[in-house]
């Protein structure tokens, strides 16, 4: 039994693991793969506090800005605590071993990303992510922290809105495991896979602490808000970072004009884009003329990539690219203590909605919000475990998914999953995506129930009891029906564009949404609502 | 496009089988050639994938005997694709990476205290930024010949965490961190390089470990290739019987 069960081991985990095992807590860490193969390392641009080390800036600012790209629909109260704190979780970091880049003077260098008022993100080349994770994961084996690895999450054991531990796959066996805590931790991340095809993001990415959550009877929020972002590389999708604009680079288009404020949110340069496409165009990042020097020194592992996915140097050549899902705000609600709706058990990172990105997220506050509230979240959950006694869960929910498991064995598989997983990634593009309207949306949305109404009869092209990631992929797909239902319901109900969530039949936003959506389920059912944002 | 993918499954009979695979694809990655296989041909196919854009360091392979990711390497007709060595195969691609995770625990990889230096200079930063590139592949410990005859090597990449802590400027513990890769560390390295080329981000695991050679003799160690058997110990200067 253990204090703190963390499951997910990206950057929001590991911090979470290192704070709630300072605060003396038995801790563990489920990780559906191995600690340094999360999201977190595909993270480029950079970590945002207000340090003021390249030109003048204040936490001020920062907050500003945030709360600006959030559509009205970030928490103030939320933001400046992320704000204000993140001068000490980027120290935190660089105590502990982080090779952030330098300036001249040797503080830590810091660049601008769209949306910033400043040169704010903090960074270690384009390879800010990996490195942020490397750090925490190389101080949680200095701190022997336990890593219970290639165990994908089933289900969260609630009872009485209490959750008691989780139940998970041991891929390499496929036996159902129970793992009982006093407290539980989601930092499983996003759910962008939804877009398969589309996204910069791994196919991983199926929000399924989310999904587990919903069915444990959690509320979630804001789930129709998908951040898609400009520069993917358009074949593949694979992510070119935002600080190539930041940098001065251009986004043309094939007659070589510039159509956009490059630098810009998010949001509205992905449109700019999309729309370039929609009209028959091709769209180019430019970054020729900032030099071989610069680009190997600031930005080495964008040209790597263009190099391998795009067969082009983008120190001779513009890259070819389209706005694909890279982020999704949307999550479990969690209040100010990162704890959901469900006691004790706590949310954080991209699989958490915690009121600081809202509509859209600014870059590079991810980075930030995965350190500065995981750390948080693990010192809440620490201190709860110590001050509360532990009653046994029953057998029902373990039993329940061992059942499962072995009813998905015998599914009768006559409809392939795979290609439903490719079809549905496509039409979520293209109905559901950059761009949305209530026919498009509903089409989708009917397309997607008949779906779960078939999964029953999709299951296993393989049926050995080893190493099965045939069965870990079916389950993943699973959960991504699950969440795309609530997506689509939510973006069907918010009758105006804010933040990433653009309807062309109501493009504007308007006063009356001005609200977070909720979600739960009831007996199985979802229901949906809208709630004012609070302070 | 055909290639060939060693298979394993402890379950089949026999266990380790080479198929033969065919895919409508050009140009393509080896992990989209894999993907295509498993969706649409293969189910049972099993691999490892994660980032697909060469950082996450989960889906390295073995192409015709040399270590590639296979979201970064451009499959070639004829291509033989296998799983990593020195690591137990779980199945068909997927090893158990525990065991060579394990070697950075043994080098005490990781910074030891809570820092107060704070700025740090563009050189100091320069001189850890190759080696904290590492996204733990593997590929290097697959690739060393060190590790057939000595499986309890520290292999290529503990070695190289090791030295960007030990070079870090913030670095507090450089004597314990250099004691812990004396014995099956750095001396048992033949510097054949093959670690080097094996690698995807281009890190120089050699060269760090010729560098902790450099660091050990200055904490007072030497080769001891050169002391056993004679060496310093004797009278015998310049002649090593041994060699």
């Amino acid at each position: 039994m253990y204090d703190v069960l963390i499951v997910g081991a990206g950057g929001a985990g590991l911090s979470a693991a290192l704070s709630a095992h300072q605060e003396g807590a038995k801790v563990a860490v489920l990780c559906e793969s191995y600690p340094t193969r999360s999201q977190t390392s595909m993270a480029q641009g950079g970590i945002n506090a207000a340090l003021g080390n390249v030109e003048e800036d204040s936490t001020a600012l920062h907050i500003e800005d945030t709360l600006k790209a959030s559509g009205e629909l970030g928490s103030k109260k939320m933001i400046t605590k992320l704000c204000e704190d993140a001068p000490k979780s980027v120290r935190w970091l660089e105590s502990i071993g982080m090779p952030y880049s330098r300036t001249q003077e040797g503080k830590i260098a810091q660049r601008r990303l769209g949306g910033a008022s400043s040169m704010r993100a903090c960074y270690a080349q384009d390879f800010t992510g990996l490195k942020v994770l490397h750090t925490l994961f190389d101080q949680c084996l200095k701190e022997d922290i336990t890593f219970l690895n290639e165990k994908f999450l089933l289900n969260f054991v609630v009872e009485e809105n209490v959750v008691k531990g989780v139940t998970c796959l041991d891929i390499r066996s496929t036996n159902v495991e129970l793992y009982q805590a006093k407290t539980v931790i989601v930092a499983t991340g996003g759910y962008s896979a939804l877009y398969y095809g589309f996204t910069t993001n791994t196919n991983q990415s199926t929000g399924d602490g989310i999904a587990a959550a919903l069915r444990a009877g959690a509320k979630l929020s804001n789930m129709e808000f998908v951040q898609f972002h400009p520069t993917g590389l358009k074949k593949s999708g694979i992510l070119i970072s935002e600080s190539a604009r930041g940098a001065g680079g251009k986004l043309v288009n094939q007659k070589g004009e510039r159509f956009v404020d490059e630098l810009k949110a998010r949001d509205a340069v992905s449109r700019a884009i999309y729309a370039q496409i929609e009209e028959g165009n091709e769209v180019f990042l430019d970054i020729r003329h900032l030099g071989e020097t610069f680009i190997n020194e600031q930005i080495p592992q964008e040209r790597k990539l263009a190099i391998t996915y795009a067969g082009v140097d983008p120190v001779s050549e513009m890259i070819p690219i389209a706005p694909v899902a890279h982020y999704s705000m949307g999550g479990i609600q969690v209040d100010s203590e990162m704890m959901s709706s469900i006691e004790h058990m706590f949310a954080v990172g991209e699989c958490a909605s915690s009121r600081v990105h809202g509509a859209n997220r600014l870059g590079g506050n991810s980075l930030l919000e995965i350190i500065s509230f995981g750390k948080m979240a693990g010192h809440n959950a620490a201190i709860l475990s110590t001050s509360s006694d532990y009653v046994e869960p029953s057998e029902k929910q373990f039993d329940s998914d061992k059942r499962f498991i072995r009813g998905v064995y015998n599914f009768t598989n006559q409809i392939d999953f795979y290609e439903k997983r490719e079809f549905l990634g496509k039409i979520c593009y293209r109905n559901a995506g950059i761009v949305r309207e209530d026919i498009t949306l509903k089409a989708v949305l009917s397309a997607l129930r008949q779906m779960q109404r078939e999964f029953p009869f999709m299951g296993l092209g393989d049926r050995s009891t080893t190493y099965n990631t045939n069965l870990v992929e079916f389950i993943k797909f699973g959960n991504i029906l699950e969440l795309g239902e609530v997506l689509l319901v939510n973006a069907t109900q918010r009758i105006e564009s804010r933040g990433a969530h653009y309807r062309i039949d109501y493009p504007q936003p308007h006063k009356s949404y001005k609200k977070e959506s909720i979600s739960w389920k009831e007996d199985g059912t979802l229901c949906a609502d809208f709630k004012r944002v609070t302070s | 496009m055909k290639f060939k993918i060693q298979r394993f499954c402890h379950h089949r009979e026999p266990n380790m089988v080479v198929i033969d695979y065919e895919v409508p694809l050009e140009a393509c990655t080896l992990l989209e050639a894999l993907t295509y296989v498993k969706t649409k041909v293969d189910p049972t196919l099993t691999f490892s994938s994660g980032c697909k854009s060469e950082v996450c360091g989960s889906c390295s392979v073995r192409v015709n005997g040399k270590e590639q990711l296979a979201c970064g390497y451009k499959l070639q007709e004829g291509d033989l694709i296998e799983p990593l060595r020195y690591m137990q195969v779980l199945k068909d691609l997927v090893v158990d990476h525990q065991k060579a995770q394990e070697t950075l625990n043994r080098v005490v990889g990781w910074q030891a205290g809570i820092s107060q230096k704070g700025d740090m200079s563009i050189d100091e930063e320069k001189r850890i930024e190759l080696q904290s590139d590492c996204i733990l592949c593997s590929s290097c410990f697959s690739s060393c010949p060190v590790l057939e005859v000595e499986s309890s090597f520290l292999g290529p990449f503990a070695l190289t965490r090791n030295y960007r802590y030990v070079s870090d400027a913030r670095c507090e513990d450089e004597k314990e961190k250099i004691d812990v890769v004396q014995d099956k560390g750095v001396w048992d390295c033949t510097l054949c390089g093959e670690c080097t080329i094996a690698c995807p981000q281009g890190i120089d695991p050699k060269n760090d470990i010729m560098m902790l050679r450099t660091k050990s003799i200055q904490n007072g160690y030497s080769d001891p290739s050169f002391t056993s058997g004679g060496g310093f110990g004797s009278d015998d200067f310049g002649f090593n019987p041994s060699f």
